[in-house]
């Protein structure tokens, strides 16, 4: 049965870890997203599981990775600067193949910043983040529903190819209050958890770890997971296209900036010109394919940002050699208006 | 014939790479006999810390997590709110546990997570070629104090069973020694407190062992161990500095 809630981002996000199984999370409070562990405090409270308000973001992250390798569904949430502070953690979740849902509502930076949206967090958050050479899986809502529906996804993906999977959302996201249908779950087909620790009874020990010193084996663990993060390129690349039939120009943009854009594509629109919209959903693996074929016809994209310039790059590894790849990027510190980005189409429909 | 001595059921059958004289061996070995001796091998998760100690997964026949450095007991935390009926133990060297990882030992004790920490004390940084650790004694050369440890300059050795035994979350806190038959003798009683405690579900139990680094001391194995009985144990005496009974929790 469906049911229309009303809801804040966060708390859409937390209702949907509930809904997906997890019943372990671990976290310190930082601004914006004090919402989601005050929601599970309360909530975790009822289950059988826990809620631990640990003592920095570094312990948040490494309680997470021993309730992952008890086979629990688990998650933290912080912002930007406390992100910065698992990067150990999450480095060594991805090398022990550990599932985790870690969640970024960004705020800017560099440094204390300040609690505004940004998308300033997209290099750390598509290039692994932490030391070595890994990925993490990128989810990146743009709505109050996909707030709660790639939690969902989250903890399957985390699941099915045991990695780190970041849900990147924003400060004005995780704040904004809309309409959400709360939908039923019904989770992925997983194999099941052969490999979690529960104590070596009737079986030969197991171990989690990710140090590997003899002749050959870093190298083989390393490839290893390259071949992991093509599969993820193959089956989990997600993006929506619209008004892309007969645009002149694509806008790429996700996240808080997809909303603003699509208000000033509709802008655009009213005056004739024809733009579209690409937003990708995941940012690792990206839609490279999808705007690789978009180019073949479509030979302008213009790149829009919270930040002064990241996925720009990806778009520009994406598409085809004859097409025009701009930027527009509003720096970390409030959200773009539509106004400004429909000068920002004009300038180079 | 009666077998008097053999080998614990929770090691596994492969020599230790650990240093002549060196006394995580024979620490392995107290753990493991404690882990026999309540039955506990198949139920219970060791997690290891980094440095010479992250070897444990190879040495014991028991489910073992890796820790980044220091923060073994946050994971240890992770899988015990997981499974509550399961025995968790960490085993941290003093750089690991007294260093980096000062904050999630202070805070999981203060938790009073039902865990076991093995805190293994030898004064200095073993496998990483012996630099100074927070446990160094004053004067002591090591390879990043060469002139010997100075107050002024790095402040003084920490003493981490008195230190826990003052939080309210700390259950057991113990430090004992390996060098002498009588020592080990109360060693391993005090490790085998530590998990007794654990089954009892009475909290938090922490023992610090003190161990000599012959390598790192530039001490033959004698001397090493001689060590240990003149310098550290006069710094860091040994004892039981908190002990909660069942009762106390009525």
């Amino acid at each position: 049965m469906e049911k229309r809630l009303f809801i804040k981002g966060n708390e859409a996000l937390a209702q949907g870890a509930i809904k997906a199984g997890c019943r372990y999370y671990f976290g310190y409070p930082i601004t914006p997203q004090n919402d989601i562990p005050e929601f599970l405090s309360k909530q975790l409270a009822k289950t059988e599981g826990c809620f631990i308000q640990a003592e920095s973001e570094v312990a948040s992250i490494n309680m997470l990775l021993g309730a992952s390798a008890a086979g629990a569904r688990a998650m933290t949430s912080s912002s930007s600067p406390g992100i910065s502070l698992m990067q150990e953690g999450i480095s060594y979740l991805a090398g022990s193949e550990l599932p985790a849902v870690i969640v970024n509502i960004t705020r800017s930076g560099p440094g204390l910043g300040g609690i505004s949206a940004s998308q300033g967090d997209y290099f750390q958050a598509t290039r692994g983040g932490g030391h070595g050479d890994y990925r993490t899986l990128v989810l990146a809502p743009h709505s109050v529903q996909e707030m709660h529906d790639l939690t969902l996804l989250a903890f399957d993906l985390a699941d099915k190819y045991r990695n780190p999977v970041v849900i990147l959302g924003d400060a004005v996201l995780g704040q904004m209050q809309e309409t959400m249908i709360d939908r039923a779950y019904r989770p992925m087909e997983l194999a099941p958890k052969d490999w979690t620790l529960t104590g070596a009874a009737g079986r030969e020990p197991r171990m989690i770890k990710s140090l590997y010193l003899k002749e050959g084996e870093m190298e083989r663990h390393n490839w290893k997971l390259f071949e992991k993060y093509q599969r993820m390129k193959e089956e989990e690349v997600r993006h929506e296209a619209s008004l892309e039939e007969d645009a002149r120009l694509m806008v790429v943009a996700f996240g808080t900036t997809a909303r603003v854009s699509k208000t000033a594509i509709r802008l655009a629109r009213a005056e004739g010109l024809r733009v579209g919209l690409f937003r990708p959903i995941t940012l690792f693996p990206f839609p490279d394919q999808a705007l690789l074929d978009l180019s073949q016809r479509v030979k302008r994209f213009l790149s829009i940002e919270m930040n002064t310039g990241q996925m720009v790059e990806d778009v520009k590894l994406s598409v085809a050699r004859d097409a025009d790849v701009y930027f527009y990027g509003h720096a970390p510190g409030s959200p773009p208006i539509p106004e400004e980005l429909l000068e920002a189409i004009k300038k180079v429909y | 014939m009666k077998q008097v001595f053999k080998r614990p059921q929770s090691l596994k059958d492969v020599p230790f790479h650990f240093c002549p004289g060196c006394h995580h061996g024979t620490i392995h070995r107290l753990v493991a006999e404690a882990i026999d001796h309540f039955d506990l091998r198949e139920r219970t998760i060791g997690v290891a810390g980094v440095g010479c100690s992250v070897f444990v997964y190879e040495y014991f026949d028991i489910d073992v997590a890796e820790a980044p450095h220091g923060r073994a007991p946050a994971v240890a935390t992770g899988l015990k709110r997981v499974l509550r009926d399961r025995i968790i133990f960490t085993y941290q060297g003093d750089g690991d546990l007294a260093s980096i990882g000062m904050s999630e030992i202070v805070h999981t004790a203060n938790r009073g997570e039902n865990i076991t920490v093995i805190f293994v004390n030898n004064t200095v940084y073993g496998m990483t070629g012996g630099q100074m650790a927070p446990t160094t004694l004053l004067g002591q050369q090591t390879t990043t104090s060469p002139y010997g440890r100075d107050f002024l300059q790095d402040g003084y050795p920490i003493r981490m069973a008195e230190m826990l035994a003052t939080l309210e979350g700390t259950s057991f806190s113990a430090r004992v020694a390996v060098n002498t038959s009588a020592n080990l003798m109360k060693a391993k009683k005090a490790v085998r407190r530590a998990f007794e405690m654990q089954t009892n579900d009475l909290g938090f139990s922490f023992v610090e062992l003190l161990s000599s680094c012959p390598t790192n001391w530039g001490l033959n194995p004698i001397r090493a161990n001689e060590r240990v009985e003149k310098e550290l144990i006069p710094y860091f005496p040994l004892g039981i500095f908190k002990e909660r009974k069942g009762t106390d929790y009525l």
